[in-house]
């Protein structure tokens, strides 16, 4: 065991995470879910060809591995003319598949807010779209956010696919080392550790955001 | 409660602040409503009873739109706002809404400015604090300046016994307060017509008396008002006119002493017996 390459390997690691990993999720994230609602709408709508689109978008998204969706925009793409850097390709197939997931998060947050409260946003005068923004959604949010932070964890972890189509990442970087001084085990759980640690903060998050949006339930 | 920009000097020329005419809606074969008629004059209280199912909830919430009926009329008179608002004697501001054409948002939206409903279950909003229930629809649907709104809110709370509510949240409070918010927040819209929605029915026995009597001193006031109620000896206390329905249709009508201690049809004796045995 060399310890003194394994110790200076946290270096690029970390590195990789902060300048790659992170704001490769947060991007994602956020327009994952911005992507998520419209589908959600979508979902929701009474058009039977919106909420058909809705429901097939979804479908195709978790229907088919995240890995193939990656690949397709990154090495299929080109072939058709539209050829995309890494990171514009990560960004746009990461946000494509939260918004997938998501989307039915979303979905069931909004259908479990009950049918009074759109009636009373209705009867002081609002109209749909008002009511959905001020009193639909907020209160959707407070049930959406325990499974929107699964799905957030579960993209910091799936950003490692990055490295597949050569975007510096967390793992990318751990892998290079890897490579070189042969040093596997202690790379990859090295890699692994600061995942966990990432997905640990998040966690503490989570529970904070959970404890403001609880301050108007009864306990 | 609020000072009435109706003119009142003249003589009116039209009485009714609502007048419903043939309402009629049907889920498939069932029928819901049938030719329904309704007149509403400025300050009058009307009561709705019947047994479930009679429809008379249905009529109440298309007065607000949150039900559309398939065939009818209904028409606002005036443009007043609060007690003892509506019909002037210039009519070329009424409302005037045919259910068996096509209905816009933009009618509807008329509709709801004229109307405010309280709900059986209050239906507040549970992620805002009293305050910001009351004034959402001020602020928000009638851009009225914040301020006012707030003072307007605040007055309104110290009517109904809840001024120390204010900044609390609807599961802080019992469900006669929960109701008490929900009236003051069709209070604040300052609307013509007044509506609820057997606003009793989810209460605490315990409870009962102080939401029917903040209800009994907006009739005083001037309110004018169409209440859904199983509390007889309330309608009769409150109503100037009691409607009785039952299938979907207006079995008897008058005075509410009448309708209720001397009923003409069986079908109202009957509804009337049960419940006064049953209280």
């Amino acid at each position: 065991m060399n310890w003194d390459l394994i110790w200076s390997s946290f270096g690029p690691i970390i590195t990789g995470a902060v300048t790659g990993t992170i704001p490769l999720t947060l991007a994602s994230f956020a327009l994952g879910l911005v992507l998520a609602l419209v589908v959600a709408l979508l979902r929701l709508s009474s058009n039977w060809l919106l909420s058909g689109i809705g429901r097939f978008y979804v479908s195709v998204i978790r229907g088919t591995p995240l890995l193939v969706q990656l690949f397709v925009i990154f090495f299929g793409l080109p072939s058709i003319g539209i050829r995309l850097d890494p990171w514009p390709s990560a960004i746009i197939a990461f946000s494509l598949n939260v918004g997938g997931y998501a989307a039915e998060i979303i979905r069931a947050a909004i259908l479990s807010v009950p049918k009074g409260q759109w009636e009373a946003g209705h009867t002081i005068g609002m109209s749909h779209p008002q009511t959905l923004v001020r009193i639909i959604l907020p209160q959707a949010a407070r049930v959406s956010v325990p499974p929107l932070s699964n799905t957030f964890i579960s993209l910091v972890k799936d950003t490692s696919l990055a490295s597949l189509i050569l975007v510096t990442e967390l793992f990318r970087n751990a892998q290079q080392i890897a490579a070189f001084s042969q040093e596997f085990m202690a790379l990859y759980l090295q890699a692994a550790l600061v995942y966990w640690v990432i997905c640990l903060v998040l966690s503490t998050a989570q529970s904070a955001v959970e404890r403001r949006l609880d301050r108007y339930v009864a306990h | 409660m609020s000072p009435t920009d109706a003119p009142q000097q003249r003589e009116p020329r039209v009485t009714s602040v609502l007048k419903a005419r043939n309402l009629a809606k049907a889920f498939g074969s069932n029928v819901v409503l049938r030719d329904i008629d309704i007149d509403i004059r400025r300050g009058q209280v009307v009561a709705l009873i019947g047994p479930s199912g009679s429809g008379k909830t249905t009529v109440l919430r298309s007065l607000n739109g949150l039900e559309i009926p398939d065939a009818g009329t209904v028409t606002f008179g005036g443009t007043g706002r609060g007690p003892g608002s509506g019909p002037s004697s210039e009519t070329s501001d009424d409302l005037s809404i045919d259910f068996g054409a096509k209905v816009g948002k933009r009618d509807i939206a008329a509709l709801r400015d004229r109307s405010a409903m309280v709900f059986q279950h209050y239906n507040l909003f549970p992620h805002m604090t009293v305050l910001k229930n009351i004034i959402e629809g001020p602020v928000q649907v009638q851009k009225r300046p914040k301020a006012e709104a707030i003072a307007e809110a605040e007055r309104l709370l110290e009517r109904v016994g809840l001024a120390d509510k204010r900044d609390a949240y609807p599961f802080e409070l019992s469900g006669g307060q929960q109701q008490r918010v929900g009236i003051v927040r069709a209070l604040a819209l300052q609307p013509q017509l007044l509506l609820f929605d057997e606003p009793t029915s989810a209460l605490d026995p315990e409870l009962v008396g102080d939401v029917l009597g903040v209800i009994k001193e907006l009739a005083e006031e001037g309110w004018t008002m169409v209440i859904v109620t199983h509390e007889l000896a309330f309608a009769q206390h409150v109503a100037d006119e009691v409607i009785f329905m039952d299938g979907g249709v207006v079995v008897e009508r008058g005075p509410a002493a009448e309708v209720l201690r001397a009923p003409r049809q069986e079908r109202t004796k009957l509804f009337v017996k049960r419940l006064q045995h049953d209280v």
